[in-house]
């Protein structure tokens, strides 16, 4: 089956603190029909983030569709509380990279 | 009233503006000007160590012109979460530096000062009576962390600031608030509802972000009307589209559809959005649905020692190689040497190029970068032990072996001297969970006074 690139679909792609103990990954897409395509292709679901972000299934909290704004919205648990020892991103916006692997089967 | 306008003129207090953004919304004869001052972005350390993240100058630049504009025009002027975190040393920067404005200009008008800082011990009496719950993926509320928590805040909703209004001040700065409550009081106080004032107020307290290309430095106008409220930029190179304010209604929260806030909660799910003009976007179907009981969100940090961190970089392949090894053999080291000091520190450290911005998130972990950027970082009970272990992580690594070593006159090169650099005091969220009130003004007390 032939995939299209998230990066080709989707315009914004971005994750950011939703509070100190929650990151929430955005994906915004081109237009309603890409948005369309994303959310019939049954791949995201909560083990696409699991999976990318080599987490369990139940750190994945929410995962909504936003048709508005033709997105796909993930929230996961923090692995740190932002600032605990070890923090690597306090405001958590340089945590989107893994998303831009994705790809959708075209039909 | 028919329509009523509220001018945002930037992100958060102190991030700036464009003058002549400014003065085009001044232009449209706003009700209302307001503004959000804060975030817990920035992490723990501000609430704890009662500092800004915003820096004063920049700060009183963005309050002169809006306070100005204000008394000027006899309208009000809404700051929320002041000085950043919302305490009392938060408050007292920002409304210290309105009344030096006040002073210098010669400005007069009365102020409401709302409290929102807290002591355990209210805190203490909600936890025994059971009204404490975590938000989201947090642990219970233990007495322990409750004990260590060095500074308590409420979050405030929009109450608090309309009864400032009705106590007859035009300018109000509050603790930490609800970001959308400073936009949303003043309509709500003339009448318009509740959901569509505070969508409105939450797509404001980001100033032009929700415009395109997005500014977090940039003015955004709001006008409210009857079941309806429409947002635009004011400098001519951005527009609102209905995707970008959308998509703005996504941003930094969990559920876009159902937006928990104090009192209630703001349901989107029949939310439509649609151009009506070149760059003006109009909003319906916003809905505001009270809560059984009213909560209010608390934010507290402890206190988790002091920092020093050491900036170097690496270029040898053989080191970066073996730099999993380098870290066992210095932190081995450092134990060992100060094995009988009793020293009770943290010892970490960030290797860019190599997992150090992901961390345990990270899904590349075997990379081989042909350098390094390396910070090595020491928390402990005071600055000199964390001054000490850094100090002695900084020269071990410097020095140490490791398995094909070449280059043996030193690892780290460091770009700086001194290398080692306090951090200062370190915190940690300890506190973020609902407390349940009697009523939405029990936690912030109002102060007035004639300036």
């Amino acid at each position: 089956m032939k995939k299209v690139k998230i990066t080709d679909i989707a315009d914004v792609i971005r994750s950011k603190n939703s509070g100190p103990y929650e990151l929430t990954l955005d994906i915004i897409f081109k237009n309603r029909e890409f948005f369309e395509l994303a959310r019939r292709s049954g791949v995201f679901k909560k083990d696409l983030y699991a999976d990318l972000y080599g987490i369990s299934v139940d750190k994945v909290i929410d995962l909504v569709e936003f048709e508005q704004a033709n997105a796909i919205k993930a929230t996961i648990v923090r692995p740190l509380v932002s600032g605990d020892p070890g923090e690597t991103d306090v405001y958590g916006a340089q945590q989107h990279a893994p998303l831009l692997s994705i790809e959708v089967p075209e039909k | 009233m028919g329509e009523m306008r509220v001018l945002s003129p930037t992100a958060i207090l102190g991030y700036g503006f464009p003058l002549d953004s400014f003065k085009e919304g001044m232009k449209r004869k706003p009700h209302a000007i307001a503004v959000d001052a804060g975030s817990t972005d920035p992490g723990p350390y501000y609430l704890g160590a009662g500092i800004s993240f915003t820096d004063r100058n920049s700060v009183k630049r963005d309050l002169e012109i809006i306070l100005e504009a204000a008394v000027a025009n006899n309208i009000p002027l809404l700051i929320g979460s002041a000085g950043g975190s919302g305490g009392e040393p938060h408050l007292n920067r920002d409304t210290g530096l309105i009344r030096e404005i006040a002073r210098e200009k010669g400005l007069h008008f009365r102020l409401a000062i709302i409290h929102a800082e807290l002591g355990r011990e209210k805190v203490r009496a909600a936890l025994e009576m059971g009204k404490i719950t975590p938000l989201g993926p947090v642990p219970p509320l233990t007495k322990e962390d409750l004990d260590q928590s060095v500074r308590i805040v409420g979050q405030m909703g929009i109450e608090p600031l309309v009864g400032a209004l009705e106590a007859g001040a035009q300018v109000v700065v509050a603790g930490r608030a609800y970001d959308p409550s400073v936009f949303a009081a003043p309509l709500v106080r003339q009448g318009f509802r509740p959901g569509p004032a505070i969508h409105l107020g939450k797509i404001l307290e980001c100033g032009a972000i929700a415009a395109t290309p997005g500014s977090g430095s940039d003015c955004l106008l709001g006008r409210i009307g009857a079941g309806y409220f429409e947002v635009e930029p004011l400098n001519p190179t951005r527009r609102c589209t209905v995707t970008s304010v959308a998509a703005h209604t996504l941003y930094e929260k969990s559920d876009p559809l159902y937006l928990p806030l104090p009192g209630g909660c703001l349901e989107l799910k029949n939310a439509k959005f649609e151009q009506t003009a070149e760059s003006r976007v109009r909003v319906t179907g916003s809905r505001f649905m009270p809560a059984q009981k009213y909560t209010v969100k608390l934010e507290g940090v402890k206190k988790a020692g002091f920092r020093t961190v050491t900036i170097a970089g690496c270029r040898d392949p053989v080191m970066i190689k073996e730099i999993d090894q380098v870290v066992d053999t210095v932190k081995e080291r450092a134990r060992d040497n100060f094995a009988g000091a009793g020293y009770d520190y943290f010892l970490d450290f960030k290797f860019y190029g190599k997992n150090g911005v992901m961390g345990l998130l990270e899904p590349e972990r075997n990379v081989v970068p042909h350098e390094l950027g390396i910070v090595i970082e020491a928390v402990a009970e005071t600055q000199e032990i964390a001054d000490t272990i850094c100090g002695f992580a900084r020269s071990t690594m410097l020095h140490c072996s490791y398995p094909g070593r070449i280059a043996t006159a030193g690892n780290l090169a460091f770009p700086y001297s001194p290398s080692d650099f306090k951090g200062g005091e370190v915190y940690r969220f300890s506190i973020y969970h609902l407390m349940e009130v009697n009523d939405p003004f029990e936690l912030f007390p109002l102060e007035i006074i004639n300036i």
